[in-house]
């Protein structure tokens, strides 16, 4: 143990600089307000484009839910220049990688690609920006590709369906109580209308940030973004309205049922985030609340939980720094064999209570510290990554330079910090306490079957 | 118009680019004192290095006992030498090393990224060589990641995807070491002893059973004396017998389970090819065609985009030492499993009679090689492209050839490579979900 924590003190002694120079970013902004980030990285004769809007679930009402996240699968479906599918494939036949996500505080969408072909995906991307054609028919397929992805990733696991079903309850008015994919009832009854009215709304470049990371020139991007973006029109946003959440009066608890073989807990405290925050260093305290209790083997959880006690088979903490709104403070796990939720959920409150009660120890600070400047210089391998922490910051409305100071910030953060974040977050009446309650699966028959194969020479 | 006028631009484009980026990296290779391979590549611009030691020691090698070679794995960073899994972390975690380890089919590996800082490195070095090198296994250690694995096993059981994906290899393979699934099954791991996993480390973690790569920001002679330390003081042993040749099925099965989901997960598929294999880029361009490129590939312009049956639908070959699958896949709603089923292999049987078109083969050809910069535009893909070349033995100049011998495929080979490999009438077929012989 003192070993590394001398260690850790070598690392913290050597400024960023001697690990590798920090990476310039380049910040422009044309005259209908789309903001452009270059960030220049020449390892790889490659460049990746992400376009990122401001709008995701959380911007979303009810009876519209997961809107966002079906209007970025239709923005594949065709402009009115291009016929629906030829996005795509002009990027592949271009080499290129192209995919999008949508989250609560976002939409994205983005395209990596040899770098000469940069034009191609910033002449795709504004066309689509202002000229999506909404196709009926194509629609409705889509809609049925949605529910298939709905089945998928929130019905068919028993773990996202609690997880689904502890924000609604965490959350009584705060819209991250919506699931990004949207409930069902609401993404089958979306319309065409609808999404009309949600595309006109929101998508415009001043809306949008628009990200290049690799082996580029900003300048020469800055006035690439001028030819294809610069004619677009910016619309007139409404205002976002802020829907608060309410004051959480006293502990909350759900049970989720569902065909499972293993039951699972999951806790979340209310916690400000970065932006919004009256103290911002209550977040980076939060940050290393988190890198105390799950920053690898030798973090808490991990040694005293699965190891130690041996009361988890599994378990793990994070915290959401660059969410738009405040969010939880998450802690999860699953009991070992022969252990109940209870007792799980006893020993975490037990380590949620030494937060509270005792600072962290030095050792402990040093080595999250250590991981979070090395981790620092591990993620500009990734030019992808990069580009992903510029956009999601400047979308929920923190500046990019944020993303420089993370380094700073965190060394800054003191064990008595860590302990006053927690004495004041991480209370009862800020609890969602979630148990997954597995009911038993039908054994269910094989039938081997012999028959000719299907699929000979008519389709069904 | 738009497409037409872009391709001529594009056409310039490329023959300018294919001169400077065609080449990889340069690939430099020497042996050990005690008989392990080492494969390097000099990095610049990131003070990182990365070490990957990869053994034949995957799940290939479990003998009867399915689930031995990814115990054993877990087991190496729970305590090594004078240390306990507490200070093993603590040594990694306090200078922010991160350290890896897992195992696949054919392989068994261990892996560290640091910092190149000699002081953050070399303790970090030291305790990745008694990971390696002298791994405790000690009876706490041992039965509480016993218990922990069989947790995750149960929770397999949740998951119709991951069963029906369990019962495919299954049926794929019969009797062969690729057929049981890599972290074992209950029964067999409630079996295993401390004893087993001591014998099997002692057996397949040796010398001439690893090989060593090295990527990064590190000179030659760095590299040199990581790779005589890690792995000095283990025994020279022997590299591991050949696998057993997978046989091909004689006949179509279809195998239906039924599963309390909303879904039903398709597989379908033969055993495919092998990573070095004479077919191997006449099968992966024509799949890639086939169902192998995401959203503009054949499988999901007929299952997704023109009947919205599933969310992903695709076909891949994965290639092991020996042949692994090719896999064609799905998932959909309740009712529609035989009709999505059927879209999938008439795409396939359909692309077989037809091969593929010249268009096809030249926009698959294009996606290909002009992304191929792609593969190779960070350290850690780097060292998964390096460590495949080194374990599977291909030519050292595989990453310089690759688009050279994309572009020569022509359509009539990809006819000829899957109607030899790939027989629709052999397909081994398993469907888990909503629609299985529950309610009969």
């Amino acid at each position: 143990m003192a070993l590394s924590r001398t260690l850790a003190c070598l690392l913290l002694a050597a400024p960023l600089s001697l690990q590798a120079a920090s990476p310039k970013v380049s910040e422009f902004k044309l005259d209908n307000g789309l903001k452009l980030l270059v960030q220049e990285d020449h390892r790889a004769p490659v460049a990746v484009t992400q376009v990122w809007y401001k709008v995701g679930s959380s911007y979303e009402h009810g009876g519209i839910t997961g809107i966002s996240h079906m209007l970025e699968h239709m923005m594949f479906k065709g402009t009115k220049k291009h016929p629906p599918g030829e996005f795509s494939r002009i990027i592949a036949a271009n080499g290129g990688s192209e995919n999008a996500f949508t989250g609560e505080d976002y939409t994205a969408y983005f395209q990596t690609l040899e770098k000469s072909r940069l034009p191609i995906s910033f002449e795709l991307e504004a066309d689509r920006m202002r000229s999506l054609k909404l196709l009926p028919d194509e629609f409705a397929k889509e809609q049925q590709v949605v529910l298939e992805e709905r089945r998928l990733r929130t019905d068919d696991q028993p773990r996202a369906k609690l997880s689904e079903q502890f924000n609604a309850v965490a959350f009584s008015d705060s819209p991250y109580r919506n699931p990004v994919i949207g409930w069902p009832d609401d993404v089958s009854r979306l319309t065409v209308s609808d999404l009309s009215d949600w595309y006109q709304r929101w998508y415009a470049p001043n809306n949008a940030t628009i990200v290049v990371v690799g082996d580029v020139k900003p300048d020469e991007v800055f006035k690439l973004a001028q030819k294809h973006f610069g004619p677009l029109k910016p619309s007139q946003l409404p205002a976002l309205k802020p829907q608060a959440e309410i004051d959480q009066l006293g502990i909350r608890r759900i049970t989720v049922k569902a065909p499972a073989k293993l039951p699972f807990l999951a806790m979340g405290y209310k916690t400000p985030v970065l932006h919004g925050a009256i103290d911002e260093s209550e977040a980076y305290a939060l940050e290393v609340a988190a890198g105390v209790l799950d920053g690898g083997n030798s973090a808490r959880l991990e040694s005293r939980l699965v190891r130690g006690q041996q009361i988890a088979a599994s378990v793990g903490a994070g915290y959401d720094l660059y969410s738009r709104m405040p969010a939880l403070f998450m802690i999860e796990g699953t009991p070992v064999q022969g252990k109940s939720v209870a007792d799980l959920e006893k020993s975490l409150l037990e380590q949620v209570r030494l937060l509270r009660d005792e600072p962290v120890t030095t050792e402990e600070l040093e080595r999250v510290k250590a991981q979070v400047l090395a981790n620092k210089v591990f993620e500009r391998d990734s030019i992808f990554y990069q580009a992903m922490q510029l956009g999601t910051v400047e979308t929920v409305g923190l500046n990019w330079k944020i993303v420089d100071e993370f380094v700073d910030k965190i060394n800054a953060v003191t064990p008595q910090q860590v302990q006053q974040v927690a004495k004041k977050y991480l209370i009862e009446d800020r609890l969602s306490i979630g148990y997954l309650d597995p009911q038993p699966i039908p054994e269910g028959q094989t039938a081997p079957e012999d028959r000719a194969p299907v699929g000979g020479n008519h389709v069904r | 118009m738009y497409a037409k006028k872009l391709n001529i631009f594009l056409c310039a484009l490329l023959t300018l680019w294919a001169v400077c980026a065609q080449a990889g990296p340069a690939i430099q290779t020497w042996n050990t004192a005690n008989g392990t391979r080492v494969y390097y590549v000099p990095t610049e611009g990131l003070p990182i290095v990365d070490i990957r030691v990869v053994f034949d020691a995957g799940s290939a090698r479990d003998g009867a006992q399915f689930g031995l070679a990814t115990l054993t794995s877990g087991l190496l960073d729970t305590g090594a030498g004078q240390w306990n899994a507490d200070a093993i972390a603590q040594r990694m975690e306090g200078v922010g090393a991160r350290l890896g380890s897992g195992v696949s089919r054919d392989t068994a590996w261990v892996s560290l990224r640091s910092l190149t800082s000699p002081k953050l490195l070399e303790p970090a070095l030291d305790t990745l060589r008694e990971i390696i090198q002298h791994p405790t296994f000690s009876a706490t250690d041992f039965e509480r990641e016993k218990k922990n694995l069989l947790v995750g096993l149960k929770q397999r059981e949740e998951s119709p995807g991951d069963l029906a994906g369990i019962a495919f290899f299954h049926t794929l393979y019969g009797s062969h070491p690729y057929a049981h699934p890599k972290e074992g099954n209950i029964d067999t791991v409630e079996k295993l002893t401390r004893e087993d996993l001591q014998t099997f480390y002692q057996h397949y973690y040796v010398a001439k059973n690893a090989l060593i790569v090295i990527v990064g920001e590190v000179d030659k002679a760095k590299a040199e004396s990581i790779a005589n330390g890690l792995l000095s003081g283990l025994p020279a042993g022997e590299a591991a017998p050949a696998l057993p040749k997978v046989e091909q099925p004689a006949a179509s099965k279809t195998e239906r389970k039924f599963f309390p989901s909303a879904q039903t997960h398709v597989y379908s598929g033969v055993p495919g090819i092998k990573a070095v294999d004479p077919d191997y880029f006449p099968l992966y361009v024509g799949n890639h065609i086939l169902g192998g490129s995401g959203l503009v590939s054949k499988i999901t312009e007929e299952v997704r985009e023109k009947r919205g049956l599933s969310y992903s639908a695709f076909s891949y070959f994965y290639p092991f030492r020996e042949e692994g699958p090719f896999l064609m896949g799905l998932q959909t709603k309740k009712g529609q499993s035989d009709e999505a089923l059927s879209v999938m292999q008439k795409t396939l049987r359909d692309f077989i009679n037809a091969g593929p078109t010249l268009k096809e083969l030249e926009a698959s050809k294009k996606n290909i090689t002009g992304g191929f910069a792609m593969r190779l535009d960070s350290n850690q893909k780097l060292v998964d492209q390096v460590a495949s070349i080194a374990f599977y033995g291909l030519p050292l100049d595989y990453l310089d050839t690759f688009i050279g011998k994309v572009d020569a495929v022509t359509p009539q080979e990809i006819q000829k490579a899957f109607k030899t490999r790939i027989d629709p009438d052999k397909l081994q077929t398993v469907l888990v979900g909503a629609d299985g012989p529950h309610e009969k």
